[in-house]
């Protein structure tokens, strides 16, 4: 899934300063999952924002509304009675829902009130990590279902660099070395043989290299 | 002879090589370099000359390089996958190559976090082993790396390193064999300490005939102060210092500290010399360049053997 953080309260005031009525929108799916931006937590920014103002002699009134999913057109067009009410729109959603409101509703501010982190699978109760870097071209077929690109601070596509210590990264012991963990892995299958097969150079139009990407489904398309 | 290259040269004559480092400066000014370069003189076959190390900017590899080459010097020209893309790399080989450098050292490079930009985004187009591939389709095909004609192809003498001391050990020869399959010439080593360990992984490297087939440069420095034992020992990522190394130190008197750490070097030296497999050595005397002459001596390697 997607992960996010809320941003510090200060700037989000500060983009929200200069109006009055504020529509605060959460997003039910990945940044509900991370705690970031779903309904419980559109209800605490918004308490914590009308008090901030309100210690600053300042009025605000935020109207909360919290959307299936927020990168959806269809569930975006749920907005369509509140938005005319409002001055600007706070998105809790990803990226990806601040530009899909941004783009439906062009005439109105939007700002975001997370940073979209990255794409992470849930570790334990309350941490998520990095898994996977979207590069169009998945190698876990071939590096025992543990990414290289995501994982490995210098993205090495062909093993450990001289930096690998006690299974950690040099970057820090908090981090897991990736190819001390492909490499236990591949023991584990009785794979070992497949590390000695060199990664080709990685295409990476698959990835950014080629601009922003699109997926067309010609069979789903309208 | 795949290069002109007088460390292959050397190495191919069945010389004990000989090669040392030199970081250049931080600005831009070429009298530091030089003033190393002097130093090291005729007491090596070859100098590499460090990018960006430890993550910090400084003058270029190249410009460095190109320095220590009108100086009459034979700079291996190393080169970081962290701070530029293939095309930025390619160019930059050829354009060394233009001006007579012929030796260089493929590299991953230090990550950001340590140096003085952690905040700068590292590139990592290519990892090293795809950068040594990279350099050898460039050399015996006359191919850029997207499959393009080169005109008059740079004949690099291709260069790149292995840490034995670093983890997974099981992994560290079938590291090594991959850089040999992608055409590695020669290796040279993280700094040794720990003797055992070093042999212990030159067994598995002459098991699998990769001695033959690349020749391993065993690194070597020389401690100054117990402090900087200790910092090694506890600090440095992927560095094996042993206990006895430091309590060597540690029993001298500061005084004598750095005579003692080059007495360490020496012997270190000869005994890296009677290992089989072991072509040469690679001196790293971080920012002590001038002590190389005198290490050089007392390991029995000077003079160098005299080669166009």
């Amino acid at each position: 899934m997607i992960t996010a953080e809320r941003k510090p309260i200060d700037e989000i005031i500060e983009y929200i300063r200069p109006f009055q009525k504020i529509l605060l929108v959460g997003c039910n799916e990945c940044v509900t999952v991370c705690s970031a931006g779903g309904r419980k937590e559109v209800g605490i920014l918004s308490s914590m924002l009308q008090m901030a103002f309100l210690k600053q002699g300042k009025s605000i009134q935020i109207l909360e509304h919290t959307l299936e999913r927020q990168c959806d057109p269809e569930y975006v067009e749920e907005l369509v009675s509140m938005i005319d009410g409002v001055d600007a729109v706070l998105s809790m959603a990803c990226g990806c829902g601040v530009q899909e409101l941004a783009r439906r509703y062009r005439n109105k501010p939007v700002f975001p009130a997370v940073n979209t982190k990255f794409m992470g699978a849930s570790e334990r109760q309350g941490v998520w990590a990095e898994r996977c870097a979207g590069c169009g071209d998945c190698l876990l077929g071939i590096t025992a279902g543990i990414c290289p690109i995501a994982r490995c601070s210098k993205q090495l596509m062909n093993g450990p660099c001289g930096g690998s210590t006690g299974g950690k990264c040099e970057i820090s012991p908090d981090v897991d070395c990736a190819w001390a963990l492909i490499w236990e892995r591949l023991k584990a299958l009785n794979l070992t043989d497949r590390y000695e097969e060199i990664i080709p150079a990685k295409d990476w139009r698959n990835g950014r290299g080629a601009g922003p990407r699109k997926i067309v489904r010609e069979d789903l398309a309208e | 002879m795949k290069t002109e290259s007088v460390l292959e040269k050397v190495l191919r004559s069945g010389n004990f090589a000989v090669t040392s480092e030199c970081g250049p400066p931080r600005g831009a000014v070429p009298a530091k370099i030089l003033e190393k370069a002097k130093m090291l003189g005729d007491y090596v076959d070859a100098v590499n000359v460090t990018d960006n190390q430890t993550a910090m900017v400084r003058m270029s590899s190249f410009g460095a390089s190109l320095f220590l080459r009108q100086a009459g010097l034979h700079p291996i020209l190393q080169m970081v996958t962290r701070d530029r893309n293939r095309l930025a790399m390619q160019a930059d080989i050829i354009g060394a190559y233009s001006h007579g450098i012929n030796t260089m050292l493929c590299l991953s490079g230090d990550h950001p976090k340590f140096g003085d930009h952690p905040m700068a985004a590292a590139v990592h187009d290519i990892d090293s082993i795809q950068f040594i591939q990279m350099v050898r389709k460039m050399r015996d095909e006359g191919k850029f790396q997207g499959g393009a004609d080169i005109e008059n192809p740079p004949k690099m003498f291709i260069g790149a390193a292995a840490n034995p001391f670093a983890d997974p050990f099981e992994l560290r020869v079938a590291r090594l064999a991959k850089k040999v399959a992608a055409g590695v010439d020669f290796i040279q080593t993280q700094c040794i300490f720990n003797l055992e360990k070093f042999e212990l992984w030159m067994e598995g490297v002459r098991k699998r005939g990769l001695h033959e087939k690349c020749d391993i440069l065993a690194g070597v420095t020389p401690i100054k102060t117990v402090g900087m034992a200790r910092y090694m020992k506890n600090k440095v990522p992927g560095m094996d210092v042993p206990q006895h190394i430091v309590d060597r130190m540690a029993a001298t008197p500061k005084e004598k500290q750095a005579d003692e750490g080059i007495a360490i070097c020496v012997e270190m030296i000869q005994r890296l010399r009677q290992i089989e497999g072991v072509a040469g050595i690679h001196l790293m005397a971080i920012e002590w360049e001038h002590k190389v002459p005198e290490i050089v001596q007392k390991a029995g390697l000077y003079p160098r053997p005299k080669i166009n």
